[in-house]
């Protein structure tokens, strides 16, 4: 048993170093309660409904969300938005489909199993409108940065008046968040620039958050379920071990030496 | 097996048995004798069974659905991540699995260095470990590439760009590692390919590391020759499956808290962006299982040097039981080796450490000085001590010392004088 003690100690230095060694520039990002951290950890449903409001009002004109399908925003786990909801945001949407009969391509309102519509027809497109940079795909940014979520609210909130001696190019704001602090994106949200369906105050604060909350849920759509079953499966482990522990007991303790 | 007689009782298994002996070798197996002293330092190799047939049931599962293809890779990995059913537990369960089956290879190689298992009459079973370790890395490193992120494609150019190291036909070997003139499609798809077969290579090197190992039995923290079987030894049905069953459970839930809790703790946030050319990213870095290799590679000046200095830090492992001039394997009856023991480890952690760090400044002293002892352990430390280290002698069998008695044999002794004279 001491060895396991020790063992336990050392795994746990080494993956504590090594850990933090990933995020050695580590800055103080803006800290907030994220409810689903922690072994329970759960979306707010409301936050998820706001942040896509967010998320297609604000975000949506630039950035991309290719890897989502409208029919996930109904699904079990997400913002859980009902079936006549789900099939109605869809429906505001226009994609194009064909080659019909004639061989002519044709618009037509979005189905639930349509992807997100791209914001630009491509990469250029989207270089060509934003001054040379390209607005990332939302899908899985969340988990494409080192800070994740706590990265994305702060840098949300993170823009400033450069410090003096700092000039800055046409285009490019100052950020204190963003690696190197300056960005092509200007500042996305200001407070009261949307309204809320459910009457939630629209702070920039409140924004961030629940966009926020938003993107952790599109990187990671199945967020719930793994942390439901996770505690299932490692309650499960616990309870075989001690069983399986004292079987062993047992057995050993048949022979002169100890386990 | 030879001195195996074994006779099953029914006829149909025994008109078996005559033609393929099956049921001898499934004797075999349970009634193996093992030291009776094992610690838990010994489940390792169980658990590494077990970590293989993961990272095959789990990686045959992700090839049903991967696509390998430069445009579609990445975006076939966010359908299982999203659209396949459990895909997002099948792929982290690969994904975590890699790191764990590493952490264990770890645990079970320097335990192997402590108790001395590589030394005679064991050097065979040690070196086809030292070769499965080696397609481990190649496995894992392809692996990293499948995802298409920009680790995977920015990894994939500084690694095989090593080889452009060797003199004259460098260049032409990475063009043909390539299959082209960059990390592009064909490299992906080769790397898939090779990525698919390694571990099936890895299976049939277990089996003969498994072979060798049962010839002359295992090892034990005592590192003494045994008699088997016999009052030291137990059979490994059941003490030793109950007791590695119970080794494995415990590792299983660290690997599911990884898995369930954190499972991107270990990767790399920079492989959740597609892979672009174009674009470097700010550090290039491998998983975290194959930064003391890359800080020695980046430790020395020198391409070729660097790239010849992680090969043979690699490669002096298959000649330790050569280099260790020691006739006492456990390092317990061993002071002096112990202590350069620990100190081995902690210049591993901290060369993995620097490689997780830029390589400038006071990180990369530090990692030259952490690869210069790393060779000096095993070129001059262990070659010498080998001859001037004075041993605690070592007690005659395993029962002596499981019994509480002194694993010191003159106390032993003395001990037994002091109780006839009384």
């Amino acid at each position: 048993m001491k060895n396991l003690i020790k063992l336990s100690y050392i795994l746990s230095f080494f993956f504590l170093s090594t850990a933090s060694s990933f995020s050695a520039e580590k800055v103080d990002y803006l800290k907030t309660d994220w409810s689903f951290k922690g072994l329970f950890g759960k979306f707010d449903r409301g936050s998820l409904q706001r942040g896509y409001q967010v998320y297609t009002e604000v975000c949506a004109s630039c950035h991309s969300m290719k890897y989502l399908s409208y029919r996930n925003l109904g699904e079990k786990g997400g913002p859980e938005f009902s079936e006549a909801e789900t099939k109605a945001i869809a429906a505001s949407f226009e994609v194009i489909d064909g080659p019909n009969a004639d061989g002519e391509m044709f618009t037509r309102p979005a189905k639930l199993s349509d992807k997100f519509v791209m914001p630009y027809e491509n990469v250029k497109a989207a270089q060509a409108a934003n001054g040379g940079a390209y607005p990332p795909d939302m899908s899985v940014l969340v988990k494409a940065r080192g800070g994740g979520v706590d990265y994305i609210y702060s840098l949300l909130q993170g823009y400033e008046d450069a410090p003096s001696g700092m000039a800055l190019d046409d285009g490019v704001h100052y950020n204190k968040y963003m690696y190197g602090n300056k960005i092509k994106m200007s500042a996305p949200l200001s407070d009261g620039l949307i309204e809320y369906g459910d009457g939630t105050e629209a702070t920039v604060e409140q924004m961030s958050k629940d966009v926020t909350t938003f993107l952790m849920w599109a990187a990671e759509p199945h967020l719930e379920a793994r942390h439901q079953m996770g505690f299932k499966a490692i309650l499960y482990l616990i309870i075989l071990t001690v069983l399986v522990y004292f079987s062993m007991k047992k057995i050993w303790s048949r022979v002169e030496s100890e386990v | 097996m030879s001195d195996h007689d074994y006779t099953p009782t029914s006829k149909v298994g025994k008109w078996f048995n005559d033609r393929l002996p099956l049921l001898t070798l499934a004797n075999h197996l349970t009634d193996y004798p093992t030291p009776k002293n094992l610690n838990y330092w010994w489940t390792f190799g169980g658990i590494l069974t077990f970590c293989l047939i993961t990272q095959i049931v789990t990686g045959l599962t992700l090839a049903m659905h991967y696509i390998a293809h430069a445009d579609m890779a990445f975006e076939s990995v966010e359908h299982i991540m999203r659209d396949v059913n459990y895909g997002w537990l099948i792929r982290y369960i690969h994904a975590n699995g890699a790191s764990m089956f590493f952490l264990a290879v770890y645990i079970h190689i320097f335990r192997s260095l402590f108790y001395g298992s590589y030394k005679s009459p064991r050097e065979i079973i040690w070196i086809i470990g030292i070769i499965i370790y080696l397609l481990m890395m190649a496995a894992a490193f392809m692996g990293y590439v499948l995802p298409w992120g920009q680790m995977s494609f920015w990894g994939a150019t500084v690694i095989t760009n090593l080889f452009s190291a060797i003199p004259l036909v460098g260049e032409g070997i990475v063009t043909w590692l390539w299959g082209g003139y960059s990390v592009d499609n064909p490299t992906l798809t080769r790397f898939f390919t090779l990525h698919y077969l390694i571990p099936f290579l890895i299976l049939g090197l277990v089996v003969l590391h498994i072979w060798a190992l049962h010839v002359p039995g295992n090892n034990n923290p005592v590192g003494i020759d045994i008699k088997k079987p016999s009052k030291d030894t137990v059979p490994f049905h059941p003490y030793i499956v109950i007791k590695d069953g119970f080794a494995l459970l415990m590792f299983m839930i660290v690997f599911a808290f990884f898995v369930f809790y954190s499972p991107n703790i270990l990767g790399h946030a920079d492989n959740y962006i597609e892979a672009n050319p174009m674009v470097t990213p700010a550090h290039i870095v491998p998983e975290w299982y194959l930064l003391p290799f890359y800080a020695i590679l980046r430790s020395v000046p020198d391409k070729l040097l660097g790239v010849v200095a992680m090969l043979s830090a690699i490669l002096i492992l298959a000649v330790l039981p050569w280099l260790d001039t020691s006739k006492i394997r456990s390092a317990v009856f061993r002071p002096l080796y112990k202590q350069f023991y620990w100190i081995l480890v902690a210049d591993v952690l901290i060369l993995g450490y620097m490689g997780a760090m830029p390589a400038e400044g006071l990180y990369l002293l530090i990692a030259r000085v952490a690869t210069a002892y790393y060779f000096l352990h095993f070129l001059v430390i262990l070659p010498v001590l080998g001859f001037k280290e004075k041993t605690i002698p070592v007690p005659l069998s395993i029962t002596e010392s499981v019994m509480g008695g002194s694993p010191n044999l003159a106390t032993a002794r003395n001990k037994e004088s002091f109780e006839k004279s009384k």
